[in-house]
């Protein structure tokens, strides 16, 4: 894909959320049948069937344009996989947990506080944030370190167009994200992990400057549900979804590389860059393949992509550097 | 125990093992597998493989703390078996899902993933032990030999559980419940010996 190129999804293949809504209504009963049928119908499963406040994380719809930053030529994975098959792990470590706890999280009313080396520290209010700039429809690959795949229709702007107006000052050389933190909200992260929480990401400037990076706050045409990181997040897709922060409530510009979450954990495994890369494996496993989500589990695997797909758009930003060993 | 309760047990315990593959051949049918197919298959069969093998290894300490439950070694045979068996599924999936069939992939996993060669070990220790199942084994081997040769399901059992923290996130702590089960019933055994042998020791000195 190039820059500029025309998104060449025909419109026809784009599902629209009425079609969407039947699809996933009538995959729900024939869900709750061959449930009922094994005799096995779980109460998490009914629970979503008839609790509202389920249904209300689905989320508003959101006015959009449409961009030549897309990514084209690929099939969307659906709104029910996008949104419960995540890794949030401030709502419990297990891919399903999310969607059945992040019910929890505020995500109205919200701010964004900006603060380090910036003119002056600001807060910018969710709605306000929105309004900034028209909000695009960005379909994007995402690929989590984990080895599986997506390709998600994202909604936001370009970060860039955010830190901007943050005004940071010369001396800020990176950017960090803080994930808002409760731990009476989210004890689940608390109670699964060791994790030292908050959640914390970060993005060299000229990366977190690059027209890619996007400031997110939608999928499929509608606000972001909580589980994959209402208000508002960040999404990165040529680099390994972890380094996507969620929910995030502080943006710090700094003068030097900030820790992250994950390289806290285990920084032989989990990169400041992690970009993704299929000649460099994760020590765990290999980087080379990745299973596509939603499909049946033959047609699965797929070639991972170097900067999973974006190389014409990226390289340039790792020109010179050794990215086996700036993994 | 009367002949037909046993069956009856049985029965039910072939068809408690069959449950999970049951579930993954129905899910797979109705194509409701989750979002990641081929993780919930290698989770659900590697999981299987490690309840079943705490489950055999329950069946002794359970019979040495309360007699009246002897007959629960009749069972035993069945929890390893069936363990073999979805380590066995575990390890296909792994083969052909994850290496898809790659010789290749396989030999670069084997070198450079101790989480893999501590799998394939945990399958290589149960091998033997499937094998040597059957009555004529037992015969074959002498019952001394044969229970020597079969203390390797502890060996396997700890490579199970290495394996499984190898795996998840560091900082993710899912295989502690498992791995206390496990810890616990392993060190029952020294323990629940060295009570017997103090019983028995007790009656000796009454004896005299």
């Amino acid at each position: 894909m190039l820059i500029g190129k025309p998104p060449d999804i025909p419109s026809s293949e784009i599902t629209s959320r009425a079609a969407y809504f039947r699809y996933l209504s009538r995959r729900r009963f024939l869900k709750s049948a061959a449930a009922a049928g094994a005799g096995a119908l779980g109460a998490g499963r009914l629970a979503e069937i008839f609790d509202p406040a389920t249904r209300a994380l689905a989320g508003t719809k959101l006015e959009t344009v449409k961009s030549p930053l897309t990514t084209t030529g690929e099939t969307l994975t659906s709104y029910d996989d996008i949104t419960h098959y995540n890794n949030f792990y401030e709502f419990g470590v297990d891919k399903s947990e999310p969607a059945k706890n992040a019910g929890a999280l505020p995500a109205r009313p919200w701010s964004v506080q900006v603060e380090g080396h910036v003119k002056r520290p600001k807060t910018f209010d969710i709605d306000a944030l929105m309004k900034l700039r028209p909000l695009e429809d960005r379909v994007y690959r995402h690929r989590c370190v984990e080895a599986w795949s997506m390709v998600i229709p994202w909604v936001g702007y370009s970060l860039a167009e955010f830190i901007k107006e943050c005004e940071p000052l010369s001396s800020a050389k990176y950017v960090q994200f803080l994930s808002y933190w409760d731990r009476r909200v989210e004890h689940w992260g608390a109670e699964q992990t060791s994790i030292s929480w908050p959640y914390s990401e970060g993005l060299r400037m000229d990366e977190a400057m690059h027209p890619l990076a996007l400031l997110t706050f939608g999928l499929y045409g509608e606000t972001l549900p909580n589980q994959d990181g209402a208000p508002v997040r960040i999404v990165v897709p040529w680099k390994y979804g972890f380094k996507s922060a969620k929910s995030i409530v502080t943006v710090r510009f700094v003068d030097r590389q900030p820790h992250t979450t994950w390289n806290d954990q285990a920084s032989n495994e989990y990169g400041f860059y992690s970009n993704v890369n299929p000649h460099v494996d994760h020590p765990r496993w290999s980087q080379k393949v990745e299973r596509r989500i939603g499909l049946p589990f033959w047609e699965q695997r797929k070639q991972t992509l170097m900067f999973n797909g974006y190389t014409d758009q990226v390289a340039y930003l790792y020109q010179g550097m050794d990215l086996r060993k700036n993994f | 125990m009367k002949r037909s309760i046993l069956i009856l047990l049985k029965t039910a315990t072939w068809v408690a093992c069959l449950w999970p593959l049951g579930k993954l051949a129905w899910e797979a049918a109705a194509n409701t597998l989750g979002p990641d197919p081929t993780a919930t298959i290698t989770f659900t069969t590697g999981a299987t493989t490690l309840n079943l093998l705490t489950i055999g290894l329950a069946l002794t300490p359970a019979r040495k703390l309360i007699p009246r439950l002897g007959w629960l070694v009749k069972f035993r045979r069945l929890a390893g078996l069936f363990a073999f068996f979805y380590a066995t599924l575990h390890l296909t999936a792994y083969v052909a899902l994850y290496a898809g069939f790659s010789a290749g992939a396989m030999a670069a996993d084997l070198a450079r993933r101790r989480f893999i060669v501590m799998g394939l070990a945990g399958w290589l220790l149960l091998l033997p032990l499937a094998a040597t199942s059957t009555r004529w084994a037992i015969r074959t081997l002498g019952g001394k030999r044969w229970n020597q040769l079969h203390r390797l399901v502890y060996a396997a059992a700890v490579c199970g559980v290495i394996h499984y923290w190898w795996q998840v996130k560091p900082g993710v702590l899912t295989p502690l419940t498992i791995t206390v089960l496990l810890g616990l019933l392993l060190a029952a055994r020294p323990v629940l010996g060295w009570a017997e042998h103090r019983k028995m020791r007790m009656r000796g000195a009454a004896a005299d």
